[in-house]
């Protein structure tokens, strides 16, 4: 995808033009294309670069910035907060991409034939996607509140619980309750990816291991998943990404706590800037996750494109 | 899926099973079929519950109805007077996804049609730069352009935070476009060429009308992100006459400006999530088209 397919800049069959033809078509292609390079270049990377700047300077919300070499990026390892949330967002990333991966390929394989009213599931287990992840953050805030939810009900009525539950109130359950919100609203984005992915696949590959007498288990096991590496290794690219960035889940269902138990790298950024006033060492956070993130993704892009080629 | 296999399977040329075979299969395969749809509902209805939920909780209850009836209004009464009132944060976010999917249209579209038609100096170096917008962390970026903006009076500005929101969009709209004008064919444009059109006449009058459906996906996804933004308009935006629903929502469940008033918070819900649902609903072909056509791959 990298490599952008070369349309000749002189049509095929036209008579031959002077030079100045080429140059012309080659202005008009650049003009259209300006808008778009103003924002590449003034809002994605001036920024970045304004990041790198950042990141070397004391550098206070209101005030005088002042160069300071790499104090920001020394003071890193005294920021506890942050440290603690590298290993919270690790977990969590471990823990979601593991139950989007197993759940959305769940419900792929059970909408993945075309029968009377499918789409509806389709649609149905999709639609949770549509909500704003704030819009459902604050959905299930309300839903774990005891006094208004109904869930501290329900779970004594099936005999799940039989105290008063309190959905937030400790850290693991803070955490869980966090994933269960997330799965609801990811599940059907990760199912329609591992569905176009299930649609690409022959339906004679199937037959074949069929009639080869293979069981539905070992079908899915040596055939459909192999098939689908493509698919998955987007799954993972997207949720290990969203993951490690998550912000809204936690700022907005549990904002961090309790005690700071859910403090993700991003919202100790985030804090760092706006709590503490000190864009610097925010910045310098942002530079460390940003080459992490990029060099995390390079390396999931050459699994994917290998893949491709397969 | 097992149920593929067995359709493919019976498809096969085989002799006439006995009647009692196809008897016995007719009844496993309708066993199964009840199955199906007895889980999938229950799935369903998991999936969809808290959307319900929601809706119905913001008509009901002692907060909705004030003690009177079984509905009521007061959560959308009390959520229409919060803050800056529930009119100028709706106002904000339909501002900010109208500029953003404006935004990302023209500018997409005519780098689109650039990449796909023109060879430019820097072509390459554009389409890779723009794809690099994927895999830069967006949050990392917020707040360098945060202190930008305050050199050029964007902070606090609904433009500033379309144009950023424009940016995010890019990459995916970018590559749609190019790929829309790419599957046309150069006749199409060279007859408008030929009855005497501009570049840009034969774009506007011709081309536009037949990459119009990529337009919408594109549109679509760019609404849909930037109705639902949260973290860029939580960074850009300190004045709360400005706030977009999700942040004015947010600030309602910290208790901003009083006690946290779960009514109109669902009231609130309803009412960011409403659009989304129905035009989700109505452009859903759109929408599988952007997930088919491997874009999100980038």
């Amino acid at each position: 995808m990298a490599a952008t397919s070369t349309t000749p800049a002189v049509r095929p069959g036209a008579p031959p033009r002077r030079t100045s033809r080429r140059g012309l078509r080659g202005l008009v292609g650049l003009a259209y294309a300006t808008p778009a390079a103003l924002i590449v270049v003034l809002l994605f990377l001036v920024p970045i670069g304004m990041a790198v700047w950042m990141s070397v300077n004391d550098w206070p919300l209101i005030g005088e910035p002042e160069f300071n070499g790499v104090d920001n990026y020394r003071a890193i390892a005294d920021n506890q907060l942050f440290l603690d949330s590298i290993w919270f967002t690790v977990k969590y990333t471990v823990v979601v991409t593991v139950l989007y991966l197993v759940i959305g390929l769940g419900l792929a394989l059970l909408v993945q034939e075309s029968r009377p009213g499918v789409g509806l599931f389709r649609t149905a287990f999709f639609l949770p996607s549509v909500v704003g992840l704030a819009s459902a953050s604050l959905l299930f805030y309300a839903l774990y509140n005891n006094e208004y939810g109904p869930l501290d009900d329900l779970l004594r009525a099936i005999g799940l619980s039989s105290g008063n539950p309190d959905f937030l109130g400790t850290p693991d359950n803070a955490f869980a309750s966090t994933v269960v919100m997330v799965t609801w609203r990811f599940a059907g984005f990760n199912m329609l990816i591992l569905l176009t992915g299930l649609q690409a696949i022959p339906g004679e590959v199937y037959e074949a291991s069929r009639m080869d007498g293979a069981s539905w288990w070992q079908t899915l096991r040596h055939v459909t998943l192999p098939l689908l590496r493509p698919s998955i290794a987007l799954v993972l690219i997207l949720t290990v990404t969203g993951s490690l960035l998550a912000f809204e889940p936690f700022y907005v269902l549990t904002a961090g706590g309790p005690d700071n138990s859910t403090v993700t790298m991003v919202i100790a950024m985030f804090r760092e800037a706006f709590t503490l006033f000190d864009l610097g060492r925010s910045a310098a956070l942002a530079i460390v996750l940003l080459v992490v993130l990029v060099a995390l993704n390079a390396v999931q892009l050459l699994v994917l494109r290998k893949d491709k080629t397969r | 899926m097992s149920a593929t296999m067995q359709q493919t399977a019976s498809a096969r040329p085989t002799p006439p099973p006995p009647a009692a075979a196809t008897r016995r299969r007719r009844v496993r395969r309708a066993a199964r079929s009840t199955g199906f749809y007895g889980f999938a509902t229950a799935l369903a209805v998991l999936f969809l519950s808290p959307l319900v939920w929601s809706s119905v909780r913001s008509v009901t209850g002692g907060q909705a109805t004030g003690g009177e009836g079984t509905y009521g209004t007061k959560n959308y009464e009390r959520l229409a007077d919060y803050g800056e009132g529930l009119l100028v944060y709706l106002w904000n976010s339909v501002a900010v996804s109208a500029l953003t999917v404006a935004g990302t249209l023209v500018v997409a579209v005519l780098a689109g049609y650039a990449f796909a038609r023109y060879e430019f100096p820097g072509k390459n170096l554009l389409f890779l730069s723009a794809l690099a917008i994927l895999m830069i962390p967006h949050p990392t970026i917020l707040v360098p352009l945060y202190q930008l903006f305050g050199y050029v009076g964007l902070q606090n500005s609904l433009v500033g935070l379309s144009l950023v929101l424009v940016m995010f969009q890019l990459p995916f709209a970018l590559f749609m476009m190019r790929n829309a004008f790419e599957a046309l064919p150069k006749e199409l444009e060279e007859s408008a060429l030929m009855d005497g059109c501009t570049s840009f006449g034969a774009l506007r009058r011709v081309l536009l009308r037949a990459v119009l459906p990529s337009m919408i996906t594109v549109g679509l996804f760019a609404f849909l992100a930037s109705w639902n933004e949260f973290i860029a308009p939580l960074i850009f935006l300190s004045d709360g006459a400005k706030f977009t629903l999700p942040v004015a929502l947010v600030s309602l469940r910290s208790g901003e400006f009083g006690s946290v008033d779960l009514g109109a918070l669902q009231a609130g819900i309803v009412v960011t999530a409403i659009p989304c649902v129905l035009i989700f609903l109505l452009l859903q072909r759109h929408y599988m088209r952007g997930f088919m056509s491997g874009a999100l791959k980038g």
